[in-house]
């Protein structure tokens, strides 16, 4: 007892030792090629068949640019690759890394708040001589694993007193990616923290309580900490018409896309609205708009169901999770590509207001695949590493 | 420490967490994944349930919003008619003329571009001006003109470097010329571009790319002939409005040509019989309303008119004293003078107020019963005793003072409206008088008084309030002639299908006829007028006839003399001269033409009006037509080409 105790106080260099010198994966693998890579075949297939479409529609919203698909093929080759990479790792990687991962990326979120790039009226980028990034990209990942560490070795459902460090753990990064302020990904991190509290088991009443301090807490959000632009947007989405050439150009033309496209699209490179530019952001946030001109309710119905497929599978996959950590990340984290697919097609099609997260996988744009890929290597790595656990 | 020891077994959850319950944990969170499953599957049926919304339940409506959005009209304007003489010669035509233009967004350096030009053809600041400032305005993508009327000169010289100059193009538009310049214009008229208020009125389907609209004249009567049908381009625009291709055409249907009844070497006659006077001559065919021709002097050149006369000229034309932009022959009002009298016998021989044989003494005065006033007949010693024969030959007003003072003004008013007195004839030009026929009743609207009898005595003579238009007069004659058979005056002969070049013929436009009690009323009336140009006033023009004139002189006081003073035209200055009149139609045995004349202050109307008609009567009747106007006015050549 006191022994086992005792590893858990092991240093750092010598935990390290142990991570990189074990390896599991011969006894797992049970000579299927895909199992010896760790992948699940399934949920790659549903993640190949969207990214596919997506290059296809990139090609027609794109004006038939082949540098442009050939760029995001790249692009998906290379959150491939890290998904691949990441797949063979064993969870207990993640878990160790999770705090330290969680420590830096406030620390970078701090830093930008010093010392951040403005583009676009907010301060996001990072500028660490070699490479521009946006630390708040850390987030979406480090959110879910430290909510994961933090809840891992606590009973669950959580007493409130876990509750409020679990809550701390998500507030923080929130506050700070909303200040720079980049409203959707601290909806992203925010969400995050509430699937993962959601997922421990929160308990429904407090459920209920949190849904009416957010009730409360709206009206001073808006006031103290949204931007005007912001507003402008909520409003937008609430009138679209009252503003047709400026920011409610964006959501009427998109409407238009896809009510034009009607049940069965007006063809592949057929799309009006689309080609003509009168939609706007076309390939990257409202790609989504033009494939629905396109290919119509039918082909959206598709692409909807292929989303809902890879996020089945993936809650499927959670829950057959050995241990809480790898339950609450990996269920986390496919119900933020939820989150993505969601929003984003709620937006394009008035349901919801502007809020700036992309389709994902299929919307032009790298910085968001290679978090997002990176999620489904830990993913597959929780579900194809979970026999050496299972004693 | 025994640095092995981590090695030897990883750590494990169940090492840590003893109080957890595994299996009840894996429940819980089966049971929130379900639940989560359930959220997920909401969400998306929500978004499902939307595009059902937008794309089945509203299709239709953003199906055209979509089209509204890509779809442009472009008009194609059509190609305006020609006019022709009633034997072919042209009138009116399009003429190519070439302009300058440059594509913005073509251009790499405009400067540059603009010096390069300036060193081939001659490009003003003002020109460059104009273009930057539209060019300003207008998107990247459309041509601005830059220099109109380019020579063939300066084409040429272009022509050759056009290729070094991307974005700068020649481009031809037609414009309309009037090859004739100010011959016949007050007929014809002329087109000019369209103005704002007429921007309201028009149908801007029709309108919309056309530049030009008849203004006056059969430009603007038969603009609907004339002008023809816009087409229309579909064009597939992108969100600039740049367009990108044509995705339907509806070719424009080009105007109608229009010949009219006006003989143009007649009009030329008529014209020149006129210069020095200002006044109209208006000759009508009695047997179908054709107008022969229609002059009016001055005359002026509509071909700056076309594309904006310039101010300077446009003022000095507009406060001339001689008024050269009115149309005197359907605008120009004045006291008909004697030239009523034929009318006013027939009224009264129809309502038996006088007879053919009946006779009346004339001592050169007349006097109302009761009044010392003398109404004076121009003869100071008086015709003595006149028929209505020799009243009408000699125009003897005594003769009809008595006249109309038993006539009446309600019979007078009646009678003479008839003949479209008063009111406009309803010729195929816009603009008409209606002049002024007096009545009781207007009288006592106008005036605030009853009609007295002195104001009979003076309407009888055509004098008094009485006024009337040239076309008017000559539409009398017209009727006259024709004992009675009336018919609408127009200027339209036909109209001809440009492409398959077939003519249709326009049918005569028949009025009410004048009817009288007895038809021998004309024989008097007719014989009268006869006389007037053989041994009457107008007997110099009979002299030496061809064929037999049927007339009746006027001479309309513009000024009143003093109850004893003396008319003495040397003494009064120009603009108090009286008016010349004359009315006439010939052959007399089978009317071909009738003719009106106004000569304004121009003195006696058989001295100065009679020998105008006698010309045009000639030209028209004999084919006795100047020889400079005839090499002028060629008739045009079977299958001439059009401008399009």
């Amino acid at each position: 007892m006191v022994s086992r105790v005792g590893i858990n106080r092991e240093s750092t260099p010598a935990r390290l030792g142990v991570l990189l010198l074990t390896d599991d994966r011969v006894e797992e693998a049970n000579g299927k090629f895909l199992n010896l890579l760790y992948l699940d075949p399934l949920l790659l297939v549903g993640l190949l068949a969207v990214s596919g479409l997506g290059l296809m529609m990139l090609y027609s919203a794109g004006q038939r640019d082949l540098s442009l698909v050939i760029g995001q093929a790249i692009r998906l080759g290379l959150g491939f690759a890290i998904m691949l990479t990441l797949a063979q790792l064993p969870p207990r990687h993640f878990r160790f890394w999770s705090p330290w991962i969680y420590l830096v990326g406030v620390l970078l979120l701090l830093a930008v708040m010093v010392a951040g790039d403005i583009s676009k009226g907010a301060r996001r980028w990072l500028d660490l001589g070699v490479v521009r990034f946006q630390p708040s990209e850390i987030m979406k990942l480090a959110v879910p694993m430290m909510m994961a560490w933090f809840f891992a070795d606590k009973p669950l459902p959580p007493r409130w007193h876990h509750l409020l460090g679990g809550a701390l753990v998500t507030a923080i990064p929130f506050i700070l990616i909303a200040e720079q302020p980049d409203l959707g990904t601290a909806l992203v991190v925010g969400c995050a923290g509430a699937f993962s509290l959601f997922l421990a088991g929160l308990s429904w009443w407090l459920l209920l309580g949190l849904a009416g301090v957010l009730a409360a807490v709206i009206p001073l959000f808006w006031i103290y900490v949204m931007h005007d632009y912001q507003r402008q947007r909520v409003l937008t989405f609430l009138n679209p018409e009252s503003d047709p050439l400026g920011t409610g150009y964006h959501i009427i033309q998109s409407k238009i896309a896809i009510g034009s496209g009607g049940i069965y699209g007006k063809g592949w490179l057929n799309g009006t609205q689309s080609h003509l530019d009168f939609l706007p952001e076309g390939s990257t946030d409202f790609i989504f708009a033009a494939f629905s001109e396109e290919f119509g309710l039918v082909g959206a119905c598709l692409l909807l169901i292929l989303y809902f497929f890879v996020i089945a599978r993936g809650l499927y996959m959670a829950s057959r999770a050995p241990d809480t950590y790898t339950r609450l990340l990996a269920g986390s984290l496919i119900l933020i590509f939820f989150l993505y697919a969601f929003v984003n097609s709620g937006m394009v099609s008035g349901l919801l207001p502007v809020v700036g997260l992309p389709l994902p996988l299929f919307s032009y744009g790298g910085t968001s695949l290679v978090t997002l890929m990176a999620g489904f290597g830990i993913l597959m790595s929780i579900y194809t590493h979970r026999r050496t656990l299972t004693p | 420490m025994n640095l092995w020891r981590p090695f030897a077994k990883p750590p494990t959850d169940e090492l840590r967490t003893r109080q957890k319950d595994n299996t009840a944990e894996s429940e819980l969170f089966f049971r929130r994944a379900l639940f989560a499953l359930l959220a997920v599957l909401l969400g998306f049926l929500a978004v499902t349930s939307r595009l059902v919304y937008l794309q089945v339940l509203n299709h239709e409506r953003f199906t055209l919003l979509a089209d509204g959005n890509r779809i442009r009209l472009q008009p194609l304007p059509p190609t305006r008619g020609f006019i022709f003489d009633r034997n072919g010669v042209l009138l009116a035509d399009n003429l190519a003329s070439y302009h300058l233009e440059i594509t913005r967004e073509q251009v790499q350096d405009l400067d540059a571009t603009l010096a390069a030009l300036r060193q081939r053809i001659e490009l003003s600041d003002a020109d460059i001006e104009r273009y930057r400032k539209l060019a300003r305005r207008a998107p990247p993508y459309t041509a601005v003109p830059l220099r109109f009327r380019l020579t063939d000169e300066e084409i040429a010289r272009l022509a050759i470097d056009l290729y070094r100059l991307p974005g700068v193009d020649i481009k031809a538009d037609l414009t309309r010329r009037y090859p004739l310049g100010s011959l016949g214009v007050h007929a014809i008229g002329y087109v000019g571009r369209i103005d704002e208020t007429e921007m309201t009125k028009l149908d801007p389907g029709q309108y919309s790319g056309s530049t030009h609209i008849g203004k006056t004249g059969v430009e603007r009567s038969y603009e609907d002939v004339l002008r023809g049908r816009t087409g229309w381009r579909e064009v597939e625009t992108n969100a600039d409005g740049r367009p990108l291709r044509v995705l339907s055409r509806t070719p424009p249907t080009p105007g109608q040509n229009v010949y009219l009844s006006i003989d143009i070497r007649l009009q030329a006659v008529a014209e020149k019989a006129l210069e020095g006077h200002n006044g109209a001559i208006v000759a009508i065919d009695p047997r179908n309303g054709e107008i022969l021709a229609l002059a009016s002097q001055p005359v002026y050149d509509p071909n700056p008119f076309v594309n904006g006369i310039d101010f300077a000229s446009y003022r000095a034309l507009n406060t001339s004293k001689d008024k050269p932009l009115l149309n005197r022959a359907l605008r120009g009002v004045y006291p008909p003078g004697s030239t009523i009298k034929p009318l006013m016998a027939l009224a009264g021989l129809e309502y038996g107020v006088v007879n053919r044989n009946s006779g009346v003494f004339c001592p050169g005065f007349y006097r109302l019963p009761g009044s010392s006033h003398r109404f004076r007949d121009w003869k100071r010693g008086g015709h003595g005793s006149v028929s209505m024969d020799r009243a009408i030959a000699q125009s003897c007003d005594v003769y009809f003072y008595n006249l109309a003072l038993n006539l009446g003004i309600d019979h007078m008013h009646e009678f003479l409206d008839r003949f479209s007195m008063g009111r406009p004839t309803g010729v195929d030009l816009p603009g008409e008088k209606g002049a002024l026929l007096p009545s009781d009743e207007w009288k006592r609207k106008v005036h605030k008084q009853p009609w007295f009898g002195g104001d009979s005595l003076s309407a009888g003579i055509g004098q008094g309030y009485f006024l009337a238009t040239p076309l008017q007069l000559a539409h009398a004659a017209a009727v006259i002639s024709q004992q009675g058979k009336n018919f609408k005056p127009r200027v339209l002969y036909a109209t001809e299908d440009p492409s398959t070049r077939t003519k249709t013929l326009e049918p005569p436009r028949p009025l009410p006829p004048v009817t009288v009690k007895n038809p021998r009323f004309w024989d008097a009336v007719i014989t009268g007028m006869i006389h007037v140009v053989e041994g009457g006033t107008a007997h110099k023009i009979g002299a030496g006839a061809k064929y037999r004139i049927a007339g009746k002189t006027g001479t309309a006081q513009v000024f009143t003399l003093g109850q004893s003073e003396k008319y003495n035209a040397k003494r009064l200055a120009k603009h108090l001269l009286d008016h010349a009149l004359f009315i006439a139609f010939a052959p007399v045995e089978d009317p071909r033409i009738a003719v009106a004349v106004i000569a304004e202050h121009g003195g006696g109307g058989s001295a100065t009006a009679a020998p105008l008609a006698r010309k045009v009567m000639d030209a028209w009747l004999l084919n006795k037509y100047d020889d400079s106007i005839t090499t002028d006015v060629q008739p045009a050549q079977d299958g001439q080409s059009r401008g399009d």
